[in-house]
């Protein structure tokens, strides 16, 4: 549902603006927020993802302002399931070009796939990492000589040690 | 030569860095060039990623202060500051008067030194090899002493707290910093004049890598890069953290949004720079440098989300936090101005020349430590 002039303007008067959307509303919100005479949300500022482990959801949060009208911050909160092939948001990207890198960060760095980017890539991490780190299930590998390509010596004891985390560190969390 | 007689040429793909002076750290350029001119230009990051995020929430919130240093390694006192203000936002701290004085004292201190090293490694990429970058940096290594006499240290100045600073200012400290300010005007005076009286140098920024307006806008351009596209957006004015309200100071705002508009808006802003420094310098008060009643240890923030953000040197420094009423914060997000300036960086180069790119590239004044975190 989008909202109207009326609520937004309430919500901007509280300390912490905020609007959760659902998924499919998430481009006609931006759209309305941006193009509405008396908002005019043209900036968007802050692109960022967190993971709510407890809640089995991944939330993207847009921190948007008015260079126009000078108002905001408004943050546009939407969420999305954890699992890989389910985390998937609507890319604001063709509406603020801001959010470009920031979504690639996101995708990077928590594994939201954002529909309608136009370079969905890898940022930060290089293109052969496999895990999404910031989430906060992810273990990190005991020895980092073992990525990108593990090979040689480097393999065969990963492999002894039973995958990214060793054996004997699984046994001793038991 | 084929039929119509124009010589067919292939375009060329060059990786410009990570080992590349220009690029201001390990910063790649995948770049198509056509003869000499960019017909494809694509940005890659990541040499220097740590996942600072990451680190921050398994972290303390006093923790990652000193992590924050590390961001922008030439601004470790924005840094701090910007951290600071969101925590202290999502606590409801409020700031002493004293603390908040020393604060913007520390804050444009940094604003001169980074706006005079990004103008004097200008000339560096324009070929004139380290002598006039040699300038800023005599200029900033007063500013470093200053910090050194205070924090203890020249750059990783790890300063502020939450609800104020560390330490206090004493009157000698104090001096040595009017000192800094009163000589500053001539120093600008003498660099203004290295940027303005010399044809080569005017020749190859102007109309060089234009920034439409609209376009800083959409693409979340923030700092000296959007001002100099016409922009009128200063956090300073809009937000007036801090005790920014009660100075005197103007927000230069350039015409063409081209490389030397975005050079000239940093030198314009170093003299407004010098005018907050001497009001607040004149007008500090005296009292509690930090907030009392915030605990050093086990300190907590109430469950709940918050964004703070400051007028960096560089552009809009933002900490998205998320707390759960704990000892560490349970998201942590940093907003690096100079990753997102560098959205536009094909936009700007552009059908310009491969020379041109490493200027305009310049222009965007990022800092690597920054843009990977």
């Amino acid at each position: 549902m989008i909202p109207t002039v009326e609520q937004v303007r309430e919500m901007l008067a509280t300390k912490a603006a905020s609007l959760t959307v659902e998924r499919e509303q998430l481009l006609a919100v931006a759209n309305f927020l941006k193009t509405e005479p008396q908002l005019q949300f043209d900036f968007c500022s802050c692109v960022t993802a967190v993971d709510y482990i407890k809640q089995d959801c991944i939330e993207v949060v847009y921190h948007l302002y008015s260079v126009a009208l000078k108002h905001g911050p408004l943050a546009l909160k939407v969420r999305a399931p954890r699992a890989l092939e389910q985390c998937r948001v609507p890319s604001l990207t063709p509406v603020w070009r801001g959010c470009e890198f920031q979504e690639r960060e996101a995708f990077d760095l928590f594994g939201v796939k954002f529909d309608g980017h136009p370079d969905l890539r890898r940022i930060l991490m290089w293109d052969e990492f496999v895990d999404h780190p910031m989430r906060k299930d992810y273990v990190p590998p005991m020895d980092y000589e073992w990525e990108p390509t593990p090979h040689g010596e480097t393999l065969a004891r990963a492999k002894a040690q039973g995958g990214v985390v060793p054996a004997s560190v699984l046994e001793a969390k038991k | 030569m084929s039929a119509t007689g124009i010589i067919e040429t292939q375009t060329l793909e060059v990786s410009l860095g990570p080992q590349h002076p220009s690029t201001h750290g390990v910063f790649r350029m995948d770049v198509v060039l056509d003869g000499e001119r960019v017909v494809k230009l694509k940005p890659v990051m990541g040499y220097l990623h740590r996942n600072h995020e990451q680190l921050a929430e398994k972290m303390a919130w006093l923790g990652s202060m000193p992590y924050t240093d590390r961001l922008d390694y030439f601004c470790s006192m924005t840094n701090n500051w910007a951290y600071a203000l969101a925590v202290e936002k999502l606590a409801g701290i409020k700031v002493p008067e004293r603390a908040e004085y020393i604060r913007v004292i520390m804050a444009e201190l940094t604003r001169l030194l980074n706006h005079s090293c990004a103008v004097g490694f200008l000339f560096s990429d324009c070929g004139a090899w380290f002598t006039p970058i040699l300038y800023a940096l005599r200029e900033r290594e007063r500013i470093l002493d200053f910090f050194e006499t205070v924090s203890g240290a020249r750059m990783m100045c790890n300063y502020m707290r939450f609800g104020g600073v560390r330490v206090d200012l004493n009157d000698e400290s104090l001096t040595m910093a009017r000192d800094l300010v009163v000589r500053w005007p001539a120093f600008l005076d003498e660099f203004e004049k290295l940027l303005l009286a010399n044809e080569v140098f005017l020749a190859r920024t102007q109309r060089v890598g234009i920034l439409p307006r609209e376009l800083a806008i959409n693409a979340s351009i923030s700092g000296p890069m959007a001002r100099a596209s016409g922009v009128e957006y200063d956090i300073r004015k809009v937000d007036k953290y801090g005790v920014y309200d009660r100075f005197d100071f103007r927000v230069p705002v350039g015409e063409k949004g081209d490389t030397f508009d975005r050079f000239m808006i940093r030198i314009l802003e170093m003299r407004e720079s010098v005018k907050i420094l001497e009001q607040a310098l004149r007008n500090i008060p005296a009292g509690p440098f930090i907030a009392p009643e915030v605990k050093l240890r086990n300190f907590r923030v109430p469950a709940g989300d918050g964004y703070g953000r400051i007028e960096a040197p560089k552009g809009e420094l933002g900490f998205y936090l998320v707390s759960e009423g704990g000892a560490k914060p349970y998201r942590y997000h940093v907003r690096p101005p100079s990753f997102i300036n560098l959205t536009v960086l094909e936009d700007m180069c552009l059908g310009h020349k491969v020379a041109d790119a490493v200027i305009i590239l310049g222009s965007v004044d990022i800092v690597l430590g920054e843009v990977d975190r």
